[in-house]
């Protein structure tokens, strides 16, 4: 997965295709149970959808600006639009699954 | 179908890890399923943890952690599985667990320890702006709200110890107080705090009517109570503490539940169903801490040891046990019942087929309660496990009825 920041943000996301942005922080206990399904899912679908993260630990502003403000958050881009925000304590790792096989 | 555990417990929280403890300390086979990575329930989402007793300092997960540890010492069993439903076989005594995806796991006694889950409220833009400034979650959400403005709603334990971790963060924390001015639900401890918090601010008698925003959260529509004045107050972030809802919807047409969802159990942890239990804040009980719902836990192990102990003798030499039983029920502390199982024996031996089985009523409680045992000597004849006659002997003449 790509680590995204505010260099690379722009670049890696506003390209024609679908790309996954996984927002995450350590101190947020469903992210971090989370993240190894979705390095799974990247090893699977990573040729068809990009997938990347972004820490918000010094990045907290750029995800603001991207209407970022709870974790965990996974949100879909294509051409840099918002597809969908996927977010909240009980999100599974099965919702975000189903998400990308929409996107294929 | 996998190997027969002799527990299985549903939850690694703060109850079911204490079940956990006390359950493989007295070597029974413990299986505890957990539905996240990360042990400990709503006691590993919280960084204040002040009235352990004995733990001085300690975050929830680290006490969580040590929790963890010393179920892991005795040889407990971790699995991460979310639980779809349990079964009870047709003589009550193996319960199938069946997880989400599809496996059965098979045990003796049950114990559910599945918690409770942040209460939703259903305020217009509550879901709407789920992550886009509605939070339900302190630690993980806080970062974002540095030197912003944040509601929080709710008055309770959690509300204030939430508020006054969200301060080391945001520039001003306003709490929502459904009562009258100086009344909040949290104990005195919580209240000093929070009243002492230059950044907690309070609006008093109001409730939260709307969440408003545009992409992002930015400001509540509240309404006063008592003179259904609305007013604005704009804010970047929402977070909602009023309490919990009980995770019983896998079980809630299996054992009975109060109106509100919680268990019913008794002070034994049983719930209606025998051989499976209860413990911790899924249940209906006075306090919801980490300390009672660890004090569950312990009597929750035990009962089920007991429970297993008892069951198995019974379905060995009554239930299971295809000819004729005469049970005795018994106490050493009734001497006539000692002469009872005497004469029984006598008479019996020229019935070689006949088999008696004698049960002390103190030690064999359930079984007891089960066939309403109330007066003792009691003897029941059984056929094939079923109930044939019963006659509560007054004289030995009484006996001849059961031949």
């Amino acid at each position: 997965m790509i680590e995204l920041n505010k260099d690379n943000f722009e670049q890696e996301v506003n390209i024609d295709g679908v790309v996954l942005v996984d927002y995450w922080s350590e101190s947020c206990g469903r992210c971090m149970e989370l993240m190894p399904d979705i390095t799974k899912l990247a090893e699977e679908f990573g040729s068809q959808i990009k997938f990347c993260k972004l820490d918000i630990k010094g990045s907290r502003r750029l995800a603001m600006a991207q209407k970022v403000m709870g974790l965990p958050s996974i949100v879909f881009y294509k051409n840099g639009e918002k597809l969908e925000h996927l977010c909240g304590e009980e999100l599974e790792v099965a919702e975000i699954a189903s998400t990308i096989k929409n996107y294929l | 179908m996998s190997e027969l555990y002799d527990i299985i417990i549903i939850g690694a929280g703060a109850g079911g890890m204490s079940a956990g403890v006390y359950a493989a300390r007295g070597k029974m086979k413990t299986l505890i399923l957990e539905e996240k990575r990360k042990v400990g329930g709503q006691a590993a989402t919280t960084n204040e943890l002040e009235n352990y007793p004995g733990i001085l300092e300690a975050t929830g997960p680290e006490l969580m952690e040590q929790f963890r540890a010393h179920c892991e010492k005795f040889g407990v069993e971790f699995k991460k599985a979310t639980v779809d439903s349990i079964r009870v076989s047709a003589d009550g005594f193996f319960k199938t667990v069946t997880t989400s995806t599809g496996e059965e796991l098979q045990a003796k006694s049950v114990v559910i320890g599945t918690g409770a889950a942040p209460r939703v409220l259903g305020i217009k833009g509550e879901s709407e702006f789920r992550g886009k400034g509605v939070s339900y979650c302190a630690t993980c959400d806080a970062d974002f709200y540095e030197d912003l403005d944040v509601v929080v709603v709710g008055s309770g334990n959690t509300a204030v110890e939430e508020s006054v971790f969200l301060t080391k963060f945001v520039n001003k924390v306003t709490m929502i107080v459904l009562h009258d001015k100086g009344i909040l639900d949290a104990d005195r401890t919580a209240q000093e705090q929070a009243f002492s918090n230059k950044k907690i601010n309070f609006v008093w008698n109001s409730v939260v009517d709307e969440i408003a925003g545009d992409e992002l959260v930015t400001g509540v529509r509240l309404k006063h109570l008592k003179t259904g004045e609305i007013t604005e107050l704009p804010c970047d972030g929402v977070f909602m503490f009023v309490g919990t809802v009980p995770r019983t919807d896998f079980v809630k047409d299996l054992v009975a539940l109060t109106p509100q969802g919680y268990i019913k159990v008794n002070e034994k942890q049983e719930t209606n169903i025998p051989g499976i239990f209860s413990v911790g804040d899924v249940t209906d009980t006075y306090l919801r801490q980490v300390i009672t719902a660890a004090g569950d836990g312990a009597i929750a192990a035990v009962a089920a040891d007991r429970y297993i102990e008892e069951e198995e003798n019974w379905l060995e030499k009554v239930g299971h046990f295809g000819g004729s039983a005469l049970v005795v029920f018994w106490s050493p502390t009734n001497p006539q019942s000692l002469e009872v199982i005497g004469e029984l024996e006598t008479r019996c031996q020229i019935y070689p087929d006949l088999r008696i089985v004698t049960l002390d009523t103190y030690k064999s409680q359930i079984i007891s309660n089960r066939f309403d045992v109330k007066e003792i000597p009691l003897i029941i004849r059984f056929e094939a496990g079923k109930e044939e006659k019963r006659v509560l002997v007054n004289n030995m003449n009484d006996l001849d009825i059961l031949f």
